[in-house]
């Protein structure tokens, strides 16, 4: 009796593991077998004409939005982090402060880009820019580098911290030679898996930077840029020709998933090489 | 409450009394983790260029009194001290004190190695440098220096860049040590510094300790009785938070004035 239910709760999980695994398998698939046959040099490095073309500008206003977003959340969410774990005194207030990082991260994504709209586009006048697209995507990572810095720092064993304060080091000193260095690889890692996700938000960018179409490049941070993920959406829903728009689309939608799995993949083999490194 | 502090003090060593000059003094000494009290009333004066063991049962109060000797109690919220503790003459938690000066003077060796994951030579450079020394030929003589102070020079001359996580356990430790040596203080706090260790390495720290003994004041906190009568020539016996008997280790060992001394000594418990 008792084995005929260990065996069906086993298969059980099983299937349902399985399900999971085959719904991303036949997503990535679908976009791969669809998307491959478009994705060229030229696709790659030419500007859209219409539903056809290519999709140059999408992404170099991509990586502008991702690399503002790394540049203004990283420090911001490193700090932070340091702050909490390291000098904050443990109680209600850090706590409280935590749980609204938590929050934070749980915020709808259109939510921010309203919030950027408001603050970054119309109350600061950055216009909508990368600058203010940038800012937007940062706000929205932002909780999850703090947690994962959190973690990082927290993974860095005490002893190391006592030692050097037992030979004199200031608490700053400390943290700068001899936690740091050791949770760095860490808070890189989440950071960039935070970032990844957030490279493919439609939502913060689409009220605060996305051009419907633009096929000149921007010439500074207060320009309007395409971005892939907003890109995906205008092919996907304002073209009335799908017939020629569709392929776009996937193609696409590709380069923007290579583009994230690149992101993750980069986190996890700096995060193996730190952690082969790293023994104690 | 006005504390004074004994200029000099004399202490039986063998049955004959001995004027030391007081290197540590503690005064009504209490300490408190949050509402929790970890030490009462201590009065202790620790003889200068003496190993001093502290011994007594787990959760006796002998770590949390040998950390307020730098104040890396400190380092942990909450806790709160009352009483006084100088090192020679100098009130350590007068306000404006300088705890980075006061952690150079008194050095401290672990329970559990703690070398950084750097090379030997960083380990042992890390105190220096963080101390505004620059020179790499004074870096480098200090390293042979302290790791030869601490009896290691010889086994990693030739691999100062080995990362010191690759060392065995006891090397580890006489690495912190050397660590502990190359800011050149004057008094060196060990906290069961052989107490992870197999009796081969555990001698040979033992050794190690009685050698310092000329240039430091050691008080070493160890569990193991052997240990405390090997290396020391006095012991603090602390029971529940407070300082039952501070003897010659050989008296305190043998002719005990406290019964929970004696029990605790004669293994009759703990």
């Amino acid at each position: 009796m008792s084995s005929l239910s260990e065996r069906s709760a086993l298969l059980a999980l099983r299937l349902i593991t399985y399900l999971v695994v085959c719904t991303v398998g036949f997503i990535v698939f679908d976009i791969v077998i669809k998307g491959i046959g478009v994705v060229n040099w030229s696709f790659l490095t030419t500007n859209p004409q219409g539903a056809a073309g290519g999709i140059f500008p999408a992404i170099v206003g991509t990586l502008y939005l991702v690399f503002g977003a790394i540049v203004v959340a990283l420090p911001l969410g490193m700090a932070s982090a340091i702050y909490l774990t390291e000098y904050a005194k443990q109680g209600r207030l850090t706590n409280t402060i935590r749980l609204a990082i938590v929050t934070l991260a749980g915020v709808p994504s259109i939510v921010f880009g309203l919030f950027g709209l408001g603050l970054f586009v119309l109350f600061f006048g950055f216009g909508t820019s990368i600058l203010s697209g940038s800012l937007t995507l940062a706000c929205m990572v932002l909780p999850t580098i703090i947690v994962s810095s959190e973690e990082a720092l927290r993974a860095v064993p005490l002893a190391l911290r006592d030692a050097s304060l037992a030979l004199g080091a200031t608490k700053w000193e400390t943290i700068r030679k001899s936690v740091l260095p050791y949770a760095i690889p860490g808070m890189m890692t989440g950071s960039i898996l935070g970032i990844g996700r957030a490279a493919g938000e439609t939502a913060p960018i689409l009220l605060t930077v996305a051009a419907f179409s633009l096929p000149q490049l921007p010439r500074s941070v207060y320009d309007q840029v395409m971005a892939l993920p907003y890109h995906l959406y205008v092919l996907a829903t304002q073209f009335p020709n799908q017939d020629e728009a569709r392929p776009t689309a996937y193609g696409t939608a590709l380069v923007l998933l290579l583009l994230v799995l690149g992101l993750n993949t980069g986190a996890i083999v700096l995060r193996s090489h730190f952690r082969r490194r790293n023994k104690w | 409450m006005v504390i004074t502090m004994p200029a000099a003090f004399t202490i039986e060593r063998h049955g004959d009394p001995v004027e030391f000059k007081p290197k540590v003094v503690a005064r009504h000494l209490s300490f408190y983790y949050g509402a929790v009290q970890a030490l009462f009333d201590i009065n202790l004066t620790i003889p200068e260029n003496q190993v001093t063991a502290l011994i007594g049962p787990s959760g006796c109060g002998k770590s949390t009194f040998l950390r307020t000797l730098n104040r890396m109690n400190d380092t942990i919220d909450g806790t709160r001290l009352e009483g006084k503790i100088t090192i020679d003459n100098q009130d350590i938690y007068k306000n404006g004190t300088d705890v980075v000066t006061l952690r150079k003077r008194v050095g401290m060796v672990f329970q559990k190695s703690n070398p950084f994951p750097k090379s030997i030579f960083e380990n042992i450079a890390y105190g220096p440098k963080i101390h505004g020394i620059r020179n790499k030929a004074v870096l480098e003589e200090l390293v042979e220096q302290s790791l030869k102070r601490a009896g290691l020079w010889e086994e990693v001359k030739d691999r100062l860049h080995l990362n010191a996580l690759d060392l065995s356990g006891g090397q580890q430790q006489r690495l912190c040590i050397a660590r502990a040596l190359a800011v050149d203080p004057e008094i060196l706090l060990m906290d069961e510094p052989a107490s992870a260790l197999d009796p081969r390495a555990t001698a040979r720290i033992e050794d190690l300790i009685s050698e310092l003994r000329s240039d430091y004041t050691i008080v070493i906190v160890t569990h193991n009785m052997q240990q405390a009568a090997r290396v020391s020539q006095y012991t603090a016996f602390f029971m529940e938070g407070r300082l039952v008997e501070f003897d010659d280790t050989e008296k305190l060992f043998t002719k005990p004035k406290e019964k929970q001394t004696e029990d605790y000594v004669t293994g009759r418990f703990g």
